[in-house]
């Protein structure tokens, strides 16, 4: 491991500091409010800065483990996502070799792929290779009975958890002149803007929000949540400038698409929890239900963000 | 010393692949002489009770298992004998010598908990519980004070069906409701009525339909 770059430093001190703040007002908040733990907004306030601190801290370790602890860390995402996702679908006896191979040969390949960079190949190994296999297996099992669906199903589960999760450790691998060794701060970047932007939009609903965007699928959405959260979220983007190799109006650029679509991929995980009728993906996390509850706005920006990233800044 | 190595294993790995979480919504994790009695769908069942136990009230709780499928072989006799401690009862009634109800009251004698399984084998039918067995009404006869559990292992049927080698990575869960006693003038079928509706009573999907 070399030695760590002095703006990831910057960065962990800045995470510790909001961090700690947090857990201080928190501390305050229970004592004057919720003294006997009866208070249920500020337990779950507490609950969630809890969440964040073990977050924080294995988000730093992966980080400071470089390439390999990050593609590691979002391997284990992965996998705890897909078991999230799995869990939730209609899976039968002749779905049980395609949902293995899922789990015990695409993911760790996909992420092997990406763990040596090999970007011809682990940008099509989901969609090109394991959507074609994956239907075959099952087919020879010989049950027919809504097989299109199941298919669909498993597909989406890859998708979502698989391939859209690697393109966070896929930055690593981008080559951007006069910014090598940093890579790590990209994920940092995506990460914190679409974090922030998610408990921004969560207190700029809480405070001012009324018309409500997508009143059947998530009514704690709001139109002023959304643009507070959105703006908000931006400007701390243009804040982390100093860290990308971004100018302040690319980071605003880039940390506003990383938003929005964040923000949808809220509404699409939201809408599939509906379908299958439960609040939450799961309980991993006390006070954040699922991991997927977690990851979902990351979901959908990471691999935007990506192809963004290398298209204008990545020589390779 | 390599059992207790193998048991963690075998709980790591629980929890790997199912993520198990107890829910207990009756009855509290705390010591007591109990019998927990489930749903059995796996041989993966009293694992997964196992593992959401508290360490403490894992070491005194014993399965109940057929002694015909764990003296077969040396892995699965190390399994069942060493590593869970299991109360071995032979299921057929022809040529037994040892009576299962007498065997199961000496381990709660001995001051143990158990996990039993009243459907007698692994339910791979669309029901969603078999008929129980006698068994539990007359052990709940001879030891009336020990409180019976019911279970509910959700999901655990998915994970790795019946003739399936490898498991699937599921998120399964483990119901705990209030325990039961045998009435004074409860009857056998009266009893086991109960018992079994509370069992269903704890599956997701009986709230559900």
């Amino acid at each position: 491991m070399s030695a760590l770059h002095p703006d990831l430093l910057t960065l962990l001190g800045i995470l510790l500091a909001v961090l700690g703040a947090a857990s201080a007002i928190g501390y305050v908040l229970q004592r004057r409010l919720s003294p006997d733990g009866s208070n249920p907004v500020i337990e779950n306030l507490n609950d969630r800065i809890r969440a964040w601190w073990v977050m924080v801290i294995l988000m730093a370790l992966a980080l400071i483990g470089g390439r390999t602890g990050a593609t590691l860390l979002f391997a284990l995402c992965s996998f705890a996502a897909l078991r999230e996702f799995v869990t939730l679908i209609d899976t039968r006896r002749a779905d049980h070799w395609a949902l293995a191979a899922a789990f015990f040969v695409v993911l760790p390949v996909q992420y092997y792929l990406i763990w040596i960079g090999w970007y011809g190949l682990y940008s099509i190994f989901i969609p090109v290779y394991a959507f074609l296999l994956m239907p075959i297996v099952a087919a020879l099992r010989g049950d027919t009975d809504h097989y299109l669906i199941r298919i669909a199903e498993v597909q989406w589960a890859l998708m979502i958890c698989v391939f859209c999760v690697s393109h966070v450790p896929a930055l690593l691998s981008l080559e951007i002149p006069g910014y090598e060794g940093r890579n790590v701060l990209l994920i940092a970047f995506l990460v914190i803007v679409v974090q922030s932007s998610d408990v921004l939009q969560y207190v700029w609903g809480k405070l001012f929000g009324r018309t409500k965007i997508a009143p059947k699928l998530s009514p704690s959405k709001t139109v002023e949540g959304l643009a507070g959260g959105a703006l908000s979220a931006t400007l701390i983007g243009v804040g982390l400038s100093w860290m990308t190799p971004f100018t302040p109006l690319q980071a605003g650029f880039l940390s506003l698409v990383i938003v929005v679509m964040g923000f949808f991929g809220g509404l699409v995980m939201s809408a599939i929890k509906r379908d299958r009728g439960v609040k939450d993906w799961g309980h991993l996390i006390a006070g954040h239900g699922g991991f997927i509850d977690r990851l979902d706005s990351v979901l959908f920006s990471a691999p935007i963000f990506f192809h963004l990233v290398r298209f204008w800044w990545s020589v390779t | 010393m390599g059992a207790k190595i193998f048991a963690a294993l075998i709980v790591l790995l629980a929890r790997f692949i199912t993520a198990v979480r107890g829910r207990w919504e009756g009855v509290e994790p705390v010591d007591g002489h109990r019998i927990y009695f489930a749903n059995h769908a796996s041989h993966g069942d009293f694992i997964l009770i196992w593992t959401v136990l508290p360490r403490r009230l894992r070491q005194r709780t014993r399965p109940v298992a057929g002694a015909d499928y764990w003296l077969k072989g040396g892995l699965k006799s190390f399994i069942g004998r060493d590593v869970f401690n299991a109360v071995l009862i032979d299921r057929e009634r022809e040529n037994r010598t040892e009576d299962p109800v007498a065997l199961m009251a000496a381990a709660l004698d001995e001051g143990a908990s158990l996990i039993v399984f009243p459907e007698g084998t692994r339910n791979t039918t669309e029901a969603p519980l078999l008929p129980f067995k006698s068994g539990l009404y007359h052990l709940a006869k001879a030891r009336p004070d020990v409180d019976l559990v019911p279970v509910w292992i959700d999901n655990l049927n998915r994970v790795m069906p019946k003739g399936e080698i490898v498991p699937i990575p599921l998120i399964c869960t483990v119901a705990f409701g209030a325990p039961l006693h045998v009435g004074a003038a409860e009857s056998k079928e009266e009893f086991i009525a109960r018992a079994e509706a509370a069992v269903l009573a704890l599956s997701p999907r009986s709230a559900v339909s």
